[in-house]
């Protein structure tokens, strides 16, 4: 009898164990090379930020899906009056926010003022620039004006920037965030990970995933061996290139390659001498060896670009061969520059590889042709701070990731510190117009304007080197935006 | 305790000692080492295989060779001229550490034991301060203050060898001022710090030697550490610590990459305590029967 | 060993005050006005604002040392501006991995070491000793961030066995945290455990030669029971004050490990802040660590002075 009772204990935990291996798994621990600073997307330039809270948690009018197109979001359809003026959307019924309270126009009107007003501490405030008003017309549809017609509206609407927060939560979001979202935040271990949970709310379907852990992991070797030790079972974006090999010979791994928004460059200070002679930039577009700085310090993984646009784009002018490698040509022109004796400078870099393998192998380079640079590795907050705020510094290396930003190249006083009236007047017709083809001529003209100043050395479009285990199945392959989307994420077994 | 027996005795004379150095297998073969390593590192100087500040990325992560001995780096870099240069960096940066504790330790030591009293007590409670300082954690605060680099590298671990040898000092020189022949020194009126530099500093500079070997070798460790956290020589210049940060994603695919700075450290390392431990034992005659 | 007690109380609260003055003075030759590092250029002067008097930056820099300093005993160590949480509960949820992890380490280096000291003093002389001494020479001279990479290479990615990094928190139950902290602890053990073998094992040697000893075993005492009964005893002393030494380094050393293993330990919060310019964090954590290690002295010297009393008086 006692053998009886015990093999039947033995049989039903077999059996227990069975069907709960056999039931797919809901929980992933994906890797994430950055912890944000806090996790209000409306507060914060980082991408970090976005990474883990867009679409997880908080969701906009309008999302951009993965192919990088505008699909609906919070608003479920909009209206466009015929001069491109005025916006109606009509919001989603039952969309809630995790402390429960409903979503209405009011939030809506409430989130667009805020990021556009004077107190607005919103990083990419030129979004909600065209916007003249935004009003609630009942509580499920909101109007807004434009006060001149943009042809990139609803694509801006869909940025993680752009959100739809509540007047309630709205302050609390960067330690508590609290959106629309299938996925409510539950903990953050400061240096270490957050956690998502489902959010039985939710509006829309239900994701199969139930718990979703973002673990910083900034180091390229911790990175490689979290994944193989089963640490995170998916790295959207590894920081470690000289790895994909391991995993492309590894069956449990996926290892897919993808496009990034991530123009990479070597930024220039365009109003620092010499770097403000045109003959000097040329020299040094001509002394770099793009495909020798892809394939050592990317491992390989990359495409060349001749300007500050992305290659998948449809409007990408091949530019790279106007600047061919050519050393002797770059010493001719240093020398036609008055700089024949050469040039002594600073190289400063970033914490990612690609900045900080990518400019021992330029300055290689460049100190062939007589540009001597000295190397400064800077960490971001210094970066932020020296670069990119005091524009205290000769070059440095960097990847822009936001998509479609070749405007910035018209801003005053960016770190660039380029001024060209062709190229504003360029953008300024761009933001104007809606009419594709007409965007599309303009995008060429500003690729070509770059190319021909030589404001920057371009590099190459960094690729997204996601690795996740072969049983996930729905992570993006690209990253038309700076996000993890999970939402479609699931277990096959 | 023991290290008082450090101090020279009258009847040590040098061809004795030499002698005995030589029968001393620890030490031998520390001396051996340590030599080697830096005669590499000088001889880097003049020539190494390949320019280790160009980079051929054609020539990347090959294995070793009859052209690259132990193989090239992912920017297609000679390993092996790599670690010849490496070298020269360890040990600068070591060795200049060392000379800032000796430099400014010892002084500080002699002159607590020579005033004893307040001065004393309050020059080892400053001595005690540092030390409660985590030395790595310090070193890292300020070289992230002071900006990265071989020279604040070096000015980081040397604070940390200040207390070091003060406290050696000191305690070797409170041994000897009772000895009889200060008595006399002082007797005929000599000043103190005339007494330290001809009496004492003599006496105790076995001690320091011995110190200053075991300090060599924790620089090496710490300037190690500080390079692979990225806070100590900055590239092109090649230090075996960045060389191993470096590595570590390319262990499975170069592991020549990690391997050889790894085994250049412990080489270096092993060296300097072996030699140190020679010392000890060489210069201390009792010690020898038992250890 | 009250009067005793006193004394050495004073000098311990005299060394952490003049500490917590170096820690307070090096922040403050950092150039520039704090508050704009932190928050950078683009702050506007109201945030900045905000900030120096968070900070009380305003005030006399004697005024801004004691309040700091006030509030530090309070147990209030300010907001940590990059996380804008309290420090304190920063380094509440750190300590619970680093304290764990000098733990850890300590005990395998002390397992490891002391059969090991023991064991080669017995057999003084053979071959055994001198291969094992050896041995040691080389696990003082490995680097332990090197090792710990081998670890990482064998145990976790080539084998499985354990997770090659991060930290899973206690409340995934204690085998999942232990498993995290194992080739940490083990890779910091090893050096401890070569120089705490050789300590003990010339500790025991010099014991083995003193008056007693020899007089024990004159009177027939087997050799065994000599070693056990009465070396031991005694050359433990310097063994417990290595011990203490190693684990106040460990509590604090651990900085370079903690970030190949990434763990959230308090050597990383530090490292971390320091490369966010997080001044409030690191001002506060490093004075907390010098703290922990010259308590940590203290305790060891008092266990000294427990043992031998005679030192008591000696380091009056």
């Amino acid at each position: 009898m006692n053998t009886n009772k015990l093999l039947i204990t033995a049989f039903a935990t077999t059996i227990l164990a069975t069907s709960s291996a056999l039931a797919a798994r809901t929980d992933i621990d994906i890797g994430v090379v950055l912890e944000p600073p806090h996790l209000d997307p409306t507060a914060g330039a980082a991408a970090a930020i976005d990474e883990i809270v867009y679409a997880n948690v908080f969701e906009g009018l309008t999302r951009i899906g993965p192919d990088g197109s505008v699909q609906a979001g919070l608003a479920e359809s909009w209206t466009i009056s015929a001069d491109g003026l005025t916006y109606t959307f009509n919001l989603r019924d039952g969309a809630i926010f995790h402390d429960g309270s409903a979503l209405d126009a009011g939030d809506v009107v409430f989130s667009l003022d805020r990021a556009r007003g004077e107190e607005s501490t919103n990083a990419q405030k030129g979004l909600f620039d065209a916007i003249e008003s935004v009003e609630a017309v009942n509580d499920d549809t909101v109007v807004v004006t434009l006060s001149r017609a943009q042809g990139s509206f609803l694509y801006n609407m869909g940025w993680g920037d752009a959100i739809i927060v509540a007047p309630e939560s709205a302050e609390g979001n960067k330690e508590n965030p609290i959106g629309t979202g299938p996925f409510r935040f539950t903990n953050w271990t400061k240096g270490s990970s957050v956690q998502l949970d489902v959010f039985d709310g939710y509006w829309g379907n239900k994701p199969a995933l139930e718990t979703v852990t973002f673990r910083f992991i900034p180091d390229a070797a911790a990175a490689t061996s979290a994944l193989l030790a089963g640490d995170v079972q998916a790295f959207p974006n590894l920081p470690a290139p000289e790895s994909i090999p391991i995993f492309d010979a590894d069956p449990r791994f996926t290892v897919v390659i993808g496009s990034t928004e991530g123009e990479t460059i070597l930024s220039t200070n365009n109003g620092k001498p010499p770097f403000d002679n045109v003959l000097v930039r040329r020299a040094m577009a001509h002394a770099i060896d793009r495909q020798a700085i892809i394939d050592g310090a990317m491992f390989g993984l990359g495409t060349p670009i001749g300007s500050h646009f992305a290659p998948h784009h449809p409007a990408y002018v091949e530019l790279v061969e106007i600047y061919p490698y050519d050393p002797e040509k770059a010493k001719s022109l240093l020398a036609e520059a008055g700089f024949a004796e050469g040039i002594t400078g600073t190289l400063k870099l970033p914490p990612p590889s690609y900045a900080r393998r990518g400019g021992e192998i330029i300055a290689s380079q460049l100190r062939e042709v007589g540009i001597d640079m000295e190397i400064i590795p800077v960490e971001w907050g210094q970066w932020l701070d020296q670069v990119f705020k005091a524009k205290d510094y000769d070059l440095t290396i960097v990847s822009h990731t936001e998509p479609n930003d070749i405007g910035i190249y018209a801003r005053d006083d960016y770190y660039f510190d380029y001024a060209n009236p062709v190229f504003n007047d360029v953008i300024a017709e761009l933001d104007r117009s809606a009419d594709e083809d007409r965007r599309y001529e303009l995008f060429r003209a500003a690729q070509e304007i770059l190319t021909e100043d030589a404001v920057n050395g371009f590099l190459f479009q960094l690729a997204k080197n996601g690795v996740w285990d072969t049983k996930l199945q729905g992570m993006w392959e690209n990253s038309p935006i700076q996000a993890n989307d999970v939402t479609g994420v699931s277990w096959t077994e | 305790m023991s290290d008082a027996n450090l101090l020279a005795t009258e009847h040590d004379d040098f061809r004795h000692i030499v002698r005995r150095a030589l029968q001393n297998r620890s030490f031998v073969v520390g001396l051996v080492i340590t030599l080697t390593v830096i005669t590499i590192a000088l001889v880097s100087f003049v020539w190494t295989p390949y320019d280790v500040t160009k980079l051929v990325i054609a020539d990347r992560l090959k294995p070793p060779s009859m052209t690259h001995w132990i193989g090239t780096d992912h920017f297609g870099r000679d390993i092996a001229s790599m670690i010849m240069e490496g070298a020269r960096n360890s040990i600068a940066v070591a060795l200049v550490a060392v000379a800032i504790g000796i430099l400014v330790g010892v002084p500080i030591g002699c002159w607590a034991a020579a005033k004893r009293g307040a001065i004393d007590e309050v020059l080892m409670r400053g001595s005690d301060i540092v030390f409660a300082f985590p030395a790595l954690l310090s070193a890292v605060m300020i070289t992230a203050i002071f900006g990265p680099g071989a020279v604040n590298a070096i000015i980081a671990i040397g604070i940390f060898n200040i207390p070091v040898f003060a406290r050696v000092a000191r305690g070797a020189a409170l041994s000897i001022w009772p000895r009889e022949f200060i008595l006399s020194a002082r007797a005929s009126g000599k000043s103190d710090a005339r007494i330290t530099l001809e009496h004492i500093l003599p006496n105790i500079a076995n001690l320091l030697l011995v110190q200053g070997t075991i300090q060599f070798s924790l620089g090496i460790l710490a300037e190690a550490g500080l390079s692979y956290v990225g806070l100590g020589a900055q590239p092109p210049n090649p230090s075996w610590g960045r060389m191993l940060s470096e590595a570590q994603t390319m262990m499975a695919i170069a592991p020549q990459m990690a391997i050889a700075p790894g085994v250049a450290i412990i080489i270096t390392v092993l060296g300097l305590n072996l030699l140190g431990d020679g010392l000890r034992d060489v210069l201390d005659p009792k010690l020898r029967r038992d250890r | 060993m009250f009067a005793y007690v006193v004394r050495r109380l004073a000098t311990v609260l005299t060394t952490m005050l003049a500490a917590s003055l170096i820690v307070f003075a090096v922040l403050q030759i950092v150039p520039g006005d704090p508050a704009r590092l932190m928050l950078g250029i683009n702050a506007t002067q109201d945030a900045v604002d905000n900030l120096r008097e968070q900070l009380n930056l305003d005030d006399p820099l004697h005024v801004r040392y004691l309040t700091w300093l006030v509030d530090m005993v309070r147990g209030d160590f300010g907001n940590s501006y990059t996380y804008s949480v309290p420090v304190r509960e920063l380094v509440a949820e750190r300590i619970i991995v680093s304290v764990p992890l000098a733990l850890l380490a300590l005990t395998l280096s002390t397992i490891v070491a002391i059969p090991v000291g023991i064991f080669t003093a017995s057999r003084h002389g053979t071959a055994t000793d001198t291969a094992t001494m050896a041995a040691t020479q080389f696990g003082i001279a490995i680097p332990n961030f090197w090792f710990a990479l081998l670890l990482v290479y064998v145990f976790a990615i080539t084998l499985r066995w354990v997770p090659a990094g991060g930290f899973p928190g206690w409340h995934e139950g204690l085998w999942p945290a232990l498993q995290s902290l194992l080739l940490p602890a083990i890779a910091l053990a090893l050096p401890q455990a070569a120089i705490l073998s050789r300590i003990t094992r010339s500790a025991l040697l010099e014991t083995l030669h003193e008056d007693y000893i020899r007089t024990a075993r004159a009177k027939g005492l087997p050799a065994r029971r000599v070693l056990w009964h009465h070396a031991l005893r005694n050359a433990m002393i310097p063994v417990l004050t290595i011990m203490g030494l190693q684990f106040a380094f460990l509590l604090a050393g651990t900085i370079i490990i903690e970030n190949v293993f990434y763990l959230p330990g308090l050597g990383r919060l530090v490292f971390q802040a320091i490369q966010q310019l997080d001044l409030i964090v690191v001002q506060s954590v490093v004075t907390l660590l010098v703290a922990a290690v010259i308590a940590v002295n203290f305790l060891v010297d008092l266990a000294y002075a427990w043992a031998d009393p005679r030192l008591r008086s000696r380091t009056r």
